[in-house]
């Protein structure tokens, strides 16, 4: 308990302030990727926020909206830096740049800006990517584990000089790909066979402890509620873990599923966009729930190994309904208020 | 002939099908990934818009207007199917690619639009003329999607264009960008919906230019706005 004394004043957080502690809660994650990764997110991060706020600033002016208002608010800044984390780190330049522009112009300004977008700038972004230059997307770099990272020098000569395809030797399929791509082999056979899939897979759990950490965080600041993260992760647990006690050699592990791949970034950071998740609790809820649900579904029976990005963006179609079905009840009325009113 | 004049300028620019009506959207997207379908889905489009016209006003005091849709959605049907088996006769790999779109032709609004709107209420020689130049308009826009759309998808243009103009349109391809990655966002559905809301805003940009210059020219106006009924229109539909 806080033993605060009076004037019970409160001060509501600026819209800055709320994009500031998101990124200052990115570090975690941000450190255990150059740890386990080397430089490459870091320089990634630096070509998105450029690209973002160039875009962010080009567009202000051409709508004559107050350029630095908008700038000092640090949502472009967000949109760059959630995109450029989920990037993976020895990308191209160039598909940064276009990532970014794409989420600032045509997935956040055009719809009317800050505030109005339907669907989460970054995943826009991220989506338009893995759907056009599947090759250079889905290029992981090898865990720290396996090999030496490449150092700082190194990552910018193959992010800015390098060719689509990276060298073999610092690539490695990350643990859902593997898993996506067994083939006939059951679940004990890979993971008894696969040494690369042993060997990197706590640099996973680490990562995600990281995104964790972060979470926690935004949710001690009060910028992000626990109802999306939890329903999300929820959601995961019931869903993997149900196919997962039926047949344990075909469908991954609850554990699998939530410390693999995009899962904690995306149900701390990702989901809990304010702007694109629905706004009532109750919504929340179910919000995060079909986050969960559509990610085991795609990530088990769909073409792609992970599925954060469309997860989420489907989600975000469904928002306004949610929102409009999960009314709560207004002061001064017996009952919350749901769909439209009765006629009479 | 002033008349003809303002026909032209309705089918290709201020009431452009494509750009201001927002009508036969389908084939629109559908086939506009490449110049070469574009064309020939364009052409054929062509071929029925006008002869369809022209048929409509030939006929147009014989038909109650009880029955005219159907009436009209027959004479679309029939034309439909002579240019199907035209292309099925002379471009079968195209007729191959465009697959369902060719017969979907009748189901293009453009057509019964025109048919119904124009070709209904007026003499023949003008119906036959709209269905051109509107046909024309929604034509050169498929093309303009099509190229494009190619080029960013795939860095050609006029790729494969024997498959309508026979083997001498073989090496009419051009490869703007060599070693070029592909852009498979470009070739797919969500990227033909960008595009054209992207050239209907330069299509709005360009009109509001010219209004701008219009009021210079005139300081007084009196142009009274006759706006549209139809709620799904990117302008003024006169």
């Amino acid at each position: 308990m806080i033993h605060a004394s009076s004037p019970f004043t409160h001060k509501p957080i600026s819209t800055s302030q709320v994009m500031q502690t998101v990124l200052l809660a990115t570090l975690p994650g941000l450190a255990t990727l150059t740890w386990f990764f080397g430089w490459g997110s870091l320089i990634q991060l630096v070509i998105a926020s450029v690209t973002a706020l160039v875009c962010e600033a080009a567009i202000m002016k051409l709508r004559k909206r107050p350029v630095s208002f908008y700038l000092k608010d640090a949502s472009a800044l967000v949109t760059a830096w959630l995109l450029a984390l989920s990037l993976p780190g020895y990308a191209p330049w160039w598909l940064t740049v276009l990532g970014t522009a794409f989420a600032i112009i045509f997935a956040k300004q055009l719809y009317g800006g800050m505030g109005y977008n339907p669907f989460n700038p970054a995943m826009i972004g991220y989506a338009l990517l893995l759907i056009a230059l599947p090759v250079p997307m889905t290029q992981w770099a090898a865990s720290a584990n396996l090999t030496t990272p490449p150092s700082f020098a190194e990552g910018l000569h193959l992010i800015f000089q390098g060719s689509l395809a990276l060298p073999d030797a610092i690539t490695s399929a990350t643990p859902l790909d593997v898993i996506r791509h067994k083939g006939s082999l059951t679940n004990e056979e890979v993971w008894q066979h696969n040494a690369d899939l042993n060997s990197a897979w706590p640099t996973w759990i680490w990562l995600s402890l990281s995104w964790v950490l972060g979470g926690l965080y935004m949710l001690y600041r009060r910028v992000i509620t626990w109802h999306i993260p939890v329903s999300l992760l929820a959601a995961l647990l019931i869903i993997s873990g149900l196919f997962y006690a039926g047949d344990t050699s075909n469908f991954s592990s609850p554990i699998f599923h939530l410390m693999a791949g995009a899962t904690m970034f995306g149900a701390f950071f990702i989901a809990t966009d304010p702007v694109t998740a629905a706004t009532s609790n109750k919504g929340k809820l179910i919000y995060g729930a079909g986050i969960g649900i559509l990610l085991y579904v795609i990530r088990t029976w769909g073409n792609y190994p992970d599925a954060m990005a469309f997860g989420v963006l489907l989600m975000n179609l469904a928002a306004p309904f949610l929102d409009y079905y999960t009314q709560p009840r207004t002061y001064g009325h017996k009952k919350a208020r749901r769909g439209l009113p009765k006629k009479g | 002939m002033s008349d003809f004049k303002e026909i032209t300028l309705q089918g290709l620019w201020k009431n452009n099908p494509a750009l201001v009506q927002l009508l036969g959207l389908c084939p629109l997207l559908a086939v506009s990934a490449s110049v070469v379908n574009a064309l020939g889905l364009g052409l054929a489009t062509m071929a029925v818009l006008t002869s369809s016209n022209l048929v409509v006003s030939l006929i147009r005091n014989q038909v109650t207007d009880a029955i005219r849709l159907p009436a009209f959605v027959m004479i679309i049907a029939s034309l439909t199917t002579c240019v199907e088996l035209l292309m099925q006769g002379f471009t079968y790999e195209l007729y191959e690619i465009l697959g369902i779109f060719i017969p979907l032709i009748v189901t293009n609004c453009v057509i019964l639009g025109r048919a119904d709107a124009f070709a209904s209420k007026n003499g023949v020689l003008a119906s036959a003329w709209d269905g051109f130049t509107m046909s024309l308009g929604f034509t050169l826009v498929l093309v303009l999607l099509g190229g494009i759309r190619e080029l960013i998808g795939q860095g050609t243009l006029f790729n494969q264009m024997e498959l309508l103009f026979g083997p001498v349109a073989a090496h009419w391809k051009i490869v703007v960008f060599h070693n070029y990655p592909g852009f498979l966002f470009a070739v797919l559905p969500p990227g033909a919906f960008v595009a054209l809301g992207l050239l209907i805003s330069l299509k709005n940009i360009i009109d509001r230019h010219l209004k701008e210059r219009a009021a210079q020219a005139h300081t007084h106006t009196d142009t009274a706005s006759t706006g549209s009924k139809r709620v799904r229109v990117t302008g003024h539909v006169e």
